[in-house]
């Protein structure tokens, strides 16, 4: 598997994001500037986290307009894998790749912390290693993740497993008390219509070997090597 | 050709910022007012004479960067030269 990381300025996650590909596939990713107009030929592209921009105008906002990000979507049409996270997240919605947007955090605070998630769908290429329903511990750590839809492309998500992970509680409830930035209906993770586009606000590359405090988010990147090698 | 474009978030979407805002402005004695929404104001030149292509001009640009029309919506006034 060839994964790529996309490095904005202001990306603060990529490099995290490199050791962890490179050390469940075995050989680095291609680090590739936003200002390039070429992607190289990958299977998996990577959106890391981080403050892209400085977060101007909105999180992510600027990011989607850069020119590799032409290259991006275009891939992305044609089946490759994407995964997005936090601010490659936010940089995925405003790229049209996926529904909604993330807002300024319900309470206005940045969150900073390890939140429990429950895998709604293993069957997707980025869950295979996870079982059905499994709780897994990933950190957060956003001032804008407060994931909004309007009602019918939220009744769209759910009716079509588009929700990939969301907000729990220890228990695996899906409780107000355990959704930490206001998501609608808990959404911590989405996939688009096709399956090759994932965005979460969780950090699964912040939990990916034991001296971090767990292995819950390699398995992510594992599932991919499985679908993509 | 000067353009004002307003951009605000659409009705019924929550704003916590707003919300905060309101709640300052309450502790600061001002009872009275209320759904506080907070948006934004971009002011630009745009180098014609024609009062419509500025306002076409100034759509586009709020079309494609200035607002997310997920959850704003926009406004544009043209002022003037």
């Amino acid at each position: 598997m060839k994964a790529g990381v996309i490095v904005f300025p202001g990306s603060n996650c990529d490099r995290d994001v490199a050791v962890v590909l490179e050390a469940v596939t075995g050989s680095a990713p291609a680090m590739v500037w936003h200002g390039d107009h070429d992607l190289p030929e990958l299977d998996l592209i990577v959106l890391p986290g981080g403050f892209s921009y400085g977060d101007y105008l909105r999180c992510g906002a600027m990011s989607a307009k850069s020119p590799i990000m032409r290259e991006v979507v275009k891939a992305a049409e044609a089946g490759t894998a994407v995964l997005g996270i936090c601010n490659g997240f936010q940089v995925l919605t405003e790229a049209g790749l996926l529904p909604g947007a993330l807002m300024r955090n319900r309470d206005l605070n940045f969150i900073c912390k390890d939140v429990w998630l429950r895998v709604e769908d293993c069957a997707s290429r980025f869950t295979l290693g996870y079982e059905d329903e499994q709780r897994i511990l990933v950190p957060i750590a956003h001032h804008d993740g407060n994931y909004y839809a309007d009602d019918a492309t939220l009744e769209r998500l759910e009716g079509e497993g588009q929700v990939l992970f969301r907000y729990v509680d220890e228990q695996g409830e899906a409780s107000k008390a355990a959704n930490p930035n206001g998501s609608r209906n808990n959404i911590a993770g989405i996939l688009n219509a096709d399956g090759n586009v994932l965005g979460m606000m969780p950090h699964p590359e912040r939990m990916a070997e034991a001296a971090l405090g767990g292995t819950d988010g390699r398995v992510l990147f594992e599932s991919l090597l499985d679908t993509l090698s | 050709m000067q353009v004002r474009v307003t951009v605000r978030l659409k009705p019924g979407v929550l704003d916590p910022q707003g919300k905060a805002v309101e709640t300052a402005l309450h502790t600061l004695g001002m009872a009275d007012l209320s759904d506080v929404r907070q948006g934004k104001i971009f002011e630009f030149e745009v180098a014609t004479a024609s009062a419509d292509e500025a306002r076409r001009q100034a759509e586009q640009a709020a079309q494609a960067l200035l607002a997310n029309l997920v959850i704003e919506d926009f406004h544009v006034e043209v002022l003037g030269s």
